[in-house]
Order: structure tokens, then sequence, then C-alpha cells
């Protein structure tokens, strides 16, 4: 099979149309009328993690808190392990950017004084059901922005220390992309399926995080020898069991409790109920022969009852369906709940590029906003718009006096060989399928890398084996071929995973402690060693070497500069 | 998870297909869609809400607790009707105000 190769030109690329990366497109084109691409593989109508809707708006500085305080919040919640200047900056826009989407029409709820209703200290409540078609036809509006929908972008075109673009392919056609840019946002978000998930059988991507994010940003970056920061910081959700639905709707909004199978609020035994508490509570339950978990929702009226059937409809479906279905409904039966399998992202925890106060990665031109960019955990959907609008504004500024860069012919051939040697019918058939090689590596990141199966937990011994498997399955994963351009996509996200996974367990391995509860149990360390680790652990990859840098941490006042 | 596409409400206009987050709904060679990666759906509903003739059932695996129910809905302007069947064949409707936030 042979690939048609387009070449295209633009000022700004954005790598992937999710939340952040349409606030980026919107803000260029508030600002300039400078020419952008959106290269997003599926389409930015519903594409990341907002495609069933979202819930509330959980990064929002209500009226008796500051800056300072989600700032404060934010650090105590992940034990220190913050950027504080990212985390600052983004909190200075979270009100700014929340006008902003609801000027682009997303309905928030407000009092009989015009002021929004909160659900507690950070967080405002809409109909988010609609948010992602709303941000897709606002960026459809601007002139400036060309989306090229179902192409997947693979790899960043590197010249010298230069990001002078990216390439990829469109996900139907024959054809491969090559994209020069002045300067590239990436967007892409984080990244599933590198563990087992919840429910690995026929609803295997009824998962937590878009099933669709598949870590290509980390995986692009750490090719082209980006560093990378707090990969270990693992981001594991409490969801309703089976549907994987959102659990805070009735935890904190209707401020119900967690119980045991004896029906005993346990949370408050394990400490304050943050997030990591009320989900480290629960595994130590079901580890204590206390489980099954539940949100206790028994007795509740039927109004609200019928509130909750809505509120599921508008980010999380398959709940309500259940419910109605089964005929189980909450006010007759708590909810039961369980621990996901781990992720990595940079919107929950802190899992990504380590970048500066501009969003710029330690790769020229390169630009990192949402779940692929580090340090800055709980920025949520606010966050992401912020950090959008940062890179947008500091990418305006880049290209200024900067000149599109090109490759020569015979390096284009030289991707599209690269590319079509997937294709090709004589390469030599692997008896694998792409998702017999998908579960292979998910089985072994749960077993040896603290996956479900293990509590989460894990030891030097078992990481070091589970290095091994990798390089073994990523050898099976060069070998793969590809039916068609949809397959193509299935094998370089395979790959991208591969890569990330051998990134994460270095990140594991070199944080011998353990410092947050279920997200990071190293079991070799179970103490927190406050005297050697209150820093940030940072890689940085270069031929199929991972090396490790300790960084100091960034505090109140101080601006990190690369 | 995952959505079932029926053949006889299709009409093959494209909607659904330029909705899915995974790329995975296709054109078959009858000119109606279906679903070419069943089991890589993540429940997010945006196929429904797209299309327009009702043609397009959600339902949940058997793994998940699926027992034969079902769910789909109709975009009416400024409302989105929900159909839910439950196991029995029961049919409950939830009407949407699309500009009414949620409560919790």
């Amino acid at each position: 099979m042979k690939l048609e190769v387009v070449e295209l030109n633009t000022d700004i690329l954005i790598i992937g149309g999710g939340a952040a990366g349409c606030f980026s497109a919107l803000t260029v084109s508030k600002n300039s009328e400078r020419k952008v691409i959106i290269a997003e593989k599926a389409n930015i109508q519903r594409s990341g993690c907002l495609a069933a809707g979202v819930n509330a708006l959980n990064a929002y500085i209500t009226e008796d808190e500051t800056v300072d305080s989600y700032v404060d919040y934010v650090k105590k919640e992940s034990e220190n392990i913050i950027r504080e200047d990212l985390t600052y900056t983004i909190g200075e826009r979270l009100n700014s950017v929340t006008e902003k989407i609801e000027q682009l029409g997303l309905p928030i709820l407000k009092d009989e004084n015009g002021k929004y209703v909160t659900r507690g200290k950070r967080s405002i409540k809409i109909n988010g059901e609609n948010i992602k078609p709303i941000l897709a036809s606002s960026v459809g509006e601007c002139k400036n922005v060309t989306t090229l929908n179902q192409v997947n972008i693979c790899d960043y075109i590197v010249e010298g220390e230069n990001i002078i673009g990216a390439y990829g392919f469109s996900v139907l056609e024959n054809k491969m992309y090559v994209i020069y840019a002045k300067a590239t946002i990436c967007a892409t978000g984080g990244a599933s399926g590198i563990y087992k998930p919840n429910n690995p059988g026929f609803s295997r991507h009824k998962m937590w995080y878009s099933p669709f994010n598949t870590g290509a940003g980390y995986a692009m970056g750490i090719r082209a020898g980006a560093e990378m920061t707090s990969f270990e910081m693992r981001f594991i959700a409490l969801r309703c069991k089976d549907t994987i639905a959102p659990t805070g709707t009735v935890a904190q909004g209707l401020k119900a409790e967690q119980v045991n199978a004896k029906d005993e609020d346990y949370v408050s035994s394990y400490g304050k109920p943050t997030t990591i508490n009320r989900l480290h509570s629960t595994i130590e339950e079901n580890a204590k022969g206390n489980g099954p978990c539940f949100i206790k929702t028994k007795g509740i009226s039927k109004e609200v009852e019928n509130q909750l059937f809505r509120a599921y409809l508008n980010m999380a479906p398959s709940q309500t369906l259940k419910w109605i279905e089964s005929g189980k409904h909450p006010s007759e039966e708590n909810i039961e709940v369980e621990g996901t399998e781990p992720y990595i992202v940079g919107g929950h925890t802190g899992s990504g590029y380590w970048i500066d106060i501009d969003r710029k990665t330690t790769l020229k031109g390169l630009y990192a906003v949402g779940d692929v960019a580090g340090g800055s955990p709980k920025k949520y959907v606010t966050g992401c718009f912020a950090e959008g609008e940062i890179a947008a504004e500091s990418a305006l500024e880049y290209i200024k006096d900067k000149n599109i860069s090109q490759l020569g012919q015979d390096e284009v051939e030289k991707i599209r060989n690269g590319l079509e040697a997937y294709l090709r019918e004589e390469k030599e058939a692997s008896p694998y399928e792409i998702k017999d090689i998908e579960e292979a590596m998910q089985k072994v990141m749960d077993q040896y890398a603290g996956g479900i199966s293990t509590q989460y937990g894990y030891n030097e011994e078992r990481l070091d084996i589970a290095l091994e498997k990798l390089e073994e399955l990523t050898e099976l994963s060069e070998k793969l071929k590809a039916n068609d351009m949809h397959e193509l996509l299935f094998i370089r996200e395979l790959l991208d995973r591969l890569i990330v996974s051998k990134v994460l367990i270095y990140h594991l391995k070199a944080r011998k402690e353990t410092r947050w509860e279920v997200y990071q149990k190293n079991l070799s360390y179970r103490k927190r060693d406050d005297e050697n680790y209150l820093n940030y652990i940072n890689t940085v990859y270069s031929d199929g070497d991972v090396s490790v840098i300790k960084r100091d941490l960034v505090r109140k006042g101080e601006h990190y500069e690369h | 998870m995952s959505i079932e596409i029926i053949k006889d409400k299709c009409v093959g206009c494209n909607k659904c297909l330029g909705v899915c987050p995974g790329s995975l709904i296709y054109k078959d060679d009858d000119k109606k869609m279906k679903i070419k990666y069943k089991e890589d759906c993540w429940g997010c509903t945006a196929c429904l809400k797209a299309c327009k003739f009702g043609a397009i059932k959600y339902y949940l695996g058997a793994d998940i607790g699926g027992s034969g129910g079902h769910l789909y809905t109709k975009d009416e302007g400024d409302y989105l009707n929900w159909y839910i069947t439950d196991k029995n064949g029961k049919e409950t409707v939830i009407v949407i105000d699309k500009e009414e936030s949620n409560k919790y």
C-alpha cells in the first residue's frame, strides 16, 4: 500500500482538538489572524475527554476563595509535589475562562442574584452535556483555523534543537500528512489503556478516561527527547462499579457517605476525606474483608433520584441506563464503588511534559497544554482552558520573527517509508494480533507495575520484570502489520503506550518512598521520605535509555525557567 | 459497552460517523452505517445524539450488568429526549432541557 504525501504549512499547529486544543485555537484567533491547523485524530465535535459531557466545573475560585487558596489546596492534596508557578498561573485565569465558555453558550447554574451556584469550594454547577459541540462550533467560526479531522499525528519533525512541525496520517484514506509550523502546541491528552482495565472483556473501553487518549503526546515527546515529569504520580479514580461513572455527583453533590458491607462509614478512620483518602480507604476496607463498599444513597427521595438520573444522563448515561434497566434504583440500593486501573494524566494528577510558565517544553518551538502538561494537578477542564490560553499567547510572541522550516524530499521519503513499512504486503506477517499484544502489555503492567490485581502495590523486583517483558512486547509490536489505516493507528497507539509504560516504570523505580497511597504504592519503600524525595522525578529518553533527573521543588513566588 | 445501528432505520447520512470520538463507525457495503469495532466503544452516546432517525441503540454489555435494556435519544432543539427501555420492555422517557444545569 502506498501513501500519498500531503505537505502543509501553518503558523501554529495544534495537535489534538479537545478542551485545551480548542481553547488554544480560539485564543490565537481572538488575538491575531495567524494561521492555525488543528490536527485531530477523530472529530473535534466530540473528541477528547468531554465526549459524553461533564457534570461540573471543578476548578473555579468561588467567592470566599483566592488563587492562593487554590494553590494551597492543590499542593496539600498532592503531598507538595506540584509546580506552584504553573498552578498559580492557572488559578489566575480560572474565572475568566469560565466566563468565556459561558459566553460561548455553556449553561451555568445561577442563584436569584445572578451568582454561580457552587458545589463545594472550587466547583460550580453546569449542564455540560453539550460542552464539546459548543467549543467545536466556536472553533468552526474562526476563519484562520483549519481543522483536519481524522488525521492522527504520530511524531514531531525535529531539526537540530527545534520542533518544526509534525507528521501523521489519515485514519480513513491512504494519506500521510507532513505539517510544518512555526510553533506547535501539543494538546493530545494523557494515557489510558496502559493497565488492565476494570472490565477487561466486551466492555474493555468502559473506563474513566477516554480510551482514545493513548499517550501519543507523551510518546512523541519522549521519542524526541523532551523532559517529562511525575509519571509516577498515577491517577486512579473511585467510580461506580461496572459503569465506571463518576462518584462526585453523589459523594459531593448529595454529601452521601461511603459505607462498607457492614454499613459502617469508614472514610473518616483513614483521615480527611481527600480525593486520595476516599479511594485508599475503599481499597483497604476491601483488603480487610469489609467490602464491597458503597455510596449510601438508600433512602434519598424520588425527587432527588430523578435529579440523579438527569445529572448522569448529562455526563455518564450508562449509569442511568443501569439503574432503570435493572429496576434497582439509587433510592432503594446503595451504589457500589471500586477503584479504576491507573492512568497517566496531567489534569487530575501531575504527569506530563516539564514546561516553563509559558507552557514551553524543553524542545524549542513546542508547547504542552492540558492533560499532557505536567506539574499542575487538579486543573480539570477550566485549567486546561487556562493553559490553552497561556500557550497560545506565548506562541504568538514566539513566532513573530520565525520562518517556516521544511524537510528535504529525501527526508520526507524516509518518513513515508517508515509508515509504509507497517502497511507493506511483503512484510513478514506476525502471528499475533494487535489486540493480543495490547492485552499482554496491560497484563504485565497490572501484575508487575501496580495494577488492580495487586491492589496497586509494586516492588523493585516486579518493576524489573515488567521492564524486561515490555522490551519483548515492543519487539513483537514492531513486526505487526496493518491491513488498513485504522489498523495502522492501532499499531501506533500500542507503540506509544509501550514507550509511555517504560518511562513510567523508570519514574516508579526512582521514587524510593511511598508518597501517595494507591497512586504510587511502593511496597519496597512503604514510608514517605521527605528528606530525599521532596522533589520532582523527571526523565529524558535517548536511544532506548531513560535517564532520571531529580529537580528541586518550585515553591510559592518562584518561577522556573528552562 | 456498545451501540447497535438498526439497519431499517438508518438512512446512511454519515452524521454518526462524523462524531464518534474513536472513529469507530464506518459505512457498510449497503450504504448503511455500521460500528466496525464494537468493543472499542467508550459509551459516550455522541452518535445517538447526532442521529435524527433514532437508529442507534445504546446498551450495556452483559459483563457490566446489561440485562436486555437499551436507550436511544431524540434531539428536539431546546430539549434532548432520552428513551430508556428496561429489561421487561417498559419505556421511561426523560426530557432534558439543554439550558437547565445539574442540581448535584
